[in-house]
C-alpha cells in the first residue's frame, strides 16, 4: 500500500449528500479484471454528456479542479455497493483524500486499503471548507496526517479523528496482509480451539 | 459477566487478536465469491505466492454479469466472458468450489449461501458484495467487503475490523395483509435514513420479526446496508433451524445436534445495552414504494410525490429536487397515477421461492398490461426448478411475464438486462440510485406483490385492492 503522510493541493467541492458508488463508478467499468485505469470513468454520468463530451458544469471538468488532490463532499459519501472500483477510480484520477461528514463503512475501509485518507468533519466545518474550496486553484489545502489536521486556505486548522492502527498503516504504507500473516500462531490456535468447541463449523461435503 | 447483545456474542467468539487501539483480527467462517470483485484479489495472491488458507470455507458462483437468456451456447459479451473465465480459472487453481453458469445450483451469491446450508447461525460471513447483509437473517454476522479485503480473507481467513455499535430495531405488532418484509425494510429505512445505521450493527427484534419466514428475514436483512448499517441480525430460532435442516452443507448427525444447542444460546441478554434503539409499529405500515433516487425516499403507495420544501434541511431539499428531475416526477402526483414501462422481479432481495409465490398469487388469472414489459429472474437454478414444479412458472408465463435464467440481472444492469434512458421500472431490487438499472433509467422499489400489481395494471398500484378483488371474486 502507498504511504500518505502529507498532502497539499486543490480541493474540489461536491456538496451533494448520499453520493453512491454507482455514481462514483458505474457498472460498465466493473467488468475489468485490473485495478488501474478507472480514473476516466470517475463520476461518469455527471462528468460526461450523453455524446461522451465533457459536461463543463461538473466540478472536475473546470480548469481549476482538473488536478484536484482532495474532494470535499456531503454526508454519507460512498454509500451503496462494496465495489472497490470506487476507491480505485478516485485514486486513479489523482484524488488521495476525501473529506465529508460521514462515509459508508465499506467505502471507508476500501479507501484506506488503497493508501487514501478519508476525513470525517462536522457539517458546519464541511460547509466552511466547501466555501473556501470554491475559490478554485488559488485555494490550496494542506493535510497533515501525523498531527491529524486539515489546514484550510485561510490558515484555519481543523482537527480530525482517525484510528491509531489505520493511521500507522497509512503513514508507513504497510501491507496489511503481510502483517496479518505474521500472526500465524494466533490464527492457528484460534482455528484449533474453534474446531474442537464447534466441530459443526466445517461445511458438510454437500 | 456483563450482559451481551447477539452481536457482542458473535463478535467475541471470533476475535483472534486485538491491537492496542482496539482494532481486532476477526476470524471468518464463510466466504462467498463472485466474478466481479474477486479477480484482482486472486491476482494479488498469485503475485505474492500466497495460497488460499482454507479453500473449503469459500464458495464461488457466477451471478453479476451473466445473461439471463439461454447460456448453453456460451456468452457473447467478451468482457463478461473474461470475468467468468477468470473466476473459473482462479477457483480451479486455488481449489475453491465453484458453481458455473450451467450448474443447477448457480444463482445469486446471497441466495445460494442459505440455500446450500453454507450460511449458518453464529458464523461470520463475508463477500465482496454489499448485500452480504442478507445472511444476517440466520443470526450470522455478515457484511460486504472490498476486493482488498477479499484478498485478505482468502490469504488469512481473517479480517481487520473495528467493532461497530449496537442498534436495536424493534418492530411491534403484526404486519397487515398485503404488507411484506420488503415493505417493512423500506419503512425502516424511510424512518432511520440511509445513514441512520452507519457505524452500527442492527438487530431486528419484536413480534413482526419473529413472525417472518426465513425468506422474509433475508429480505429484511438484505437492505440493512441501505440503512447504512454494517450488518443486520435476526436471532436464530425454530424457523431458522427448520430452514437449515437437511440442506447440503448444513451440519449432519451429531454435529447438527451440537450446532442447534449452540445456536439456541445466540440471543441478546435481557439487560444488554444498545447504543441506539428504534421502535416501529408494524400495524401502521402500508405497502411502500420509492419515489426518488435513494432507498430512504420511500413512502406509502397511498401517498403523493413529496415536494423539496417538505424537507427541513437544505442539503435534503437540493437532493429531493435532483431526484424529482431525474425521476421525471411532479410534486403532489398521487403515487398510484405513475405509469410503468417495465417490471423486474428478482434480485438477492426478492428472488426466492416465497417471492415468486406472492407474485403468482397476484397475477393468476390476470394479464400483464399491454404496454408493460415484465420479467421474472429467479434467484437460483434451484428456485427456478421449484417454481416450475409448483406451477408458478406456468402462471407467470401465461400472464405474459418473461421467465429467465438465474442471476443478478436488472438489479444492477451489468448484463444485457437494463433500462433505457427515461424508462420507468417497478422493481423488487434494492437500489433506486441514478442509473442503477441502466443509464437514465427510473426505478421504483417495492415488494414482489406490489411489482406484480404494477405489471397487471400498468401503473403503481396498491396491491391490497387486487387481493381484495381476487378474494371477493
Amino acid at each position: 500500500m502507498k504511504a500518505l503522510k502529507e498532502l497539499s493541493g486543490v480541493a474540489a467541492p461536491l456538496p451533494m449528500i448520499n453520493v453512491d458508488t454507482d455514481m462514483i463508478i458505474p457498472k460498465q467499468y466493473l467488468k475489468t479484471i485490473e485495478r488501474t485505469g478507472l480514473g476516466k470513468g470517475l463520476f461518469h454520468s455527471m462528468r460526461y454528456n450523453d455524446d461522451g463530451s465533457d459536461n463543463p458544469d461538473f466540478v472536475l471538468n473546470k480548469e481549476a479542479y482538473r488536478d484536484s488532490k482532495i474532494l470535499i463532499a456531503g454526508d454519507n459519501f460512498g454509500c451503496g455497493s462494496s465495489r472497490e472500483h470506487a476507491a480505485w477510480a478516485i485514486d486513479d484520477f489523482g484524488i488521495r483524500c476525501v473529506i465529508a461528514p460521514s462515509f459508508s463503512d465499506i467505502f471507508y475501509n476500501n479507501a484506506f486499503k488503497n493508501g487514501m485518507l478519508l476525513i470525517r468533519l462536522p457539517q458546519e466545518q464541511i460547509d466552511e471548507l466547501t466555501k473556501q474550496a470554491e475559490f478554485g486553484s488559488n485555494a490550496v489545502f494542506n493535510i497533515d496526517l501525523e498531527n491529524q489536521l486539515v489546514i484550510a486556505p485561510d490558515g484555519s486548522e481543523h482537527q480530525f479523528e482517525i484510528d491509531e492502527f489505520r493511521k500507522h498503516c497509512l503513514l508507513h504504507g504497510l501491507d496489511e496482509i503481510a502483517l496479518t500473516l505474521e500472526k500465524e500462531t494466533a490464527i492457528s490456535s484460534y482455528e484449533s480451539d474453534a474446531s474442537s468447541s464447534r466441530s459443526w463449523l466445517t461445511p458438510a461435503a454437500g | 459477566m456483563s450482559a451481551k447483545t447477539l452481536y457482542d456474542k458473535i463478535w467475541d467468539a471470533h476475535v483472534v487478536s486485538t491491537e492496542p487501539d482496539g482494532t481486532c483480527l476477526i476470524y471468518i467462517d464463510r466466504h462467498l465469491v463472485h466474478e466481479v470483485t474477486s479477480a484482482q484479489a486472486f491476482e494479488g495472491l498469485r503475485l505474492n505466492n500466497r495460497p488460499v488458507r482454507r479453500p473449503e470455507l469459500t464458495l464461488a458462483v457466477v451471478d453479476h454479469n451473466i445473461p439471463t437468456t439461454d447460456r448453453s451456447q456460451g456468452i457473447d459479451d467478451p468482457e463478461s466472458k473474461l470475468q467468468m473465465d477468470t473466476l473459473a480459472k482462479n477457483t480451479s487453481e486455488f481449489g475453491v468450489e465453484y458453481y458455473n453458469e450451467l450448474d443447477e445450483r448457480q444463482g445469486i451469491v446471497h441466495i445460494i449461501g442459505p440455500e446450500q446450508g453454507f450460511t449458518l447461525p453464529g458464523t461470520t460471513v463475508v463477500c465482496g458484495d454489499s448485500h452480504t447483509a442478507t445472511h444476517g437473517a440466520f443470526g450470522a454476522l455478515a457484511h460486504g467487503i472490498g476486493t482488498s479485503e477479499v484478498e485478505h480473507v482468502l490469504a488469512s481467513q481473517t479480517l481487520l475490523q473495528n467493532k461497530s455499535k449496537n442498534m436495536l430495531v424493534k418492530v411491534n405488532g403484526k404486519l397487515a395483509p398485503g404488507v411484506t418484509a420488503k415493505d417493512l425494510t423500506l419503512a425502516i429505512i424511510a424512518h432511520t435514513g440511509t445513514a441512520g445505521g452507519t457505524g452500527h450493527v442492527i438487530e431486528y427484534a419484536g413480534e413482526a420479526i419473529r413472525n417472518l419466514t426465513m425468506e422474509g428475514r433475508m429480505t429484511l436483512c438484505n437492505m440493512a446496508i441501505e440503512g447504512g448499517a454494517r450488518a443486520g441480525l435476526v436471532a436464530p430460532d425454530e424457523t431458522t433451524f427448520a430452514y437449515l435442516k437437511g440442506r447440503p452443507k448444513s451440519p449432519k448427525g451429531e454435529d447438527w445436534e451440537r450446532a442447534v444447542e449452540y445456536w439456541k444460546t445466540l440471543k441478546t441478554d435481557d439487560d444488554a445495552n444498545f447504543d441506539k434503539v428504534v421502535e416501529i409499529d408494524a400495524t401502521a405500515i402500508a405497502p411502500i414504494v420509492t419515489w426518488g433516487t435513494s432507498p430512504e425516499d420511500a413512502i406509502a403507495i397511498t401517498d403523493s410525490v413529496p415536494a423539496p420544501k417538505d424537507f427541513n434541511d437544505e442539503h435534503k431539499q437540493a437532493s429531493a429536487q435532483r431526484s424529482l428531475d431525474y425521476m421525471g416526477l411532479t410534486a403532489g402526483t398521487p403515487m398510484t397515477d405513475i405509469p410503468v414501462d417495465k417490471v423486474f422481479i428478482g434480485s438477492c432481495t426478492n428472488g426466492r421461492i416465497e417471492d415468486l409465490r406472492e407474485v403468482a398469487k397476484v397475477v393468476e388469472g390476470r394479464q400483464v398490461a399491454t404496454h408493460v414489459d415484465a420479467m421474472v429472474v429467479p434467484g437460483s437454478g434451484l428456485v427456478k426448478a421449484q417454481a416450475e414444479k409448483e406451477g408458478i412458472a406456468a402462471i407467470l408465463k401465461d400472464a405474459g411475464f418473461d421467465w429467465r435464467e438465474p442471476g443478478c440481472s436488472m438489479c444492477l444492469g451489468m448484463n444485457p438486462d437494463k433500462l433505457s434512458p427515461g424508462e420507468r421500472c417497478a422493481s423488487t431490487s434494492n437500489r433506486n440510485f441514478e442509473g442503477r438499472q441502466g443509464h437514465g433509467g427510473r426505478t421504483h422499489l417495492m415488494s414482489p406483490a406490489m411489482a406484480a400489481a404494477a405489471a397487471v395494471t400498468g401503473r403503481l398500484t396498491d396491491v391490497r385492492a387486487l387481493l381484495n378483488e381476487g378474494a371477493s371474486a
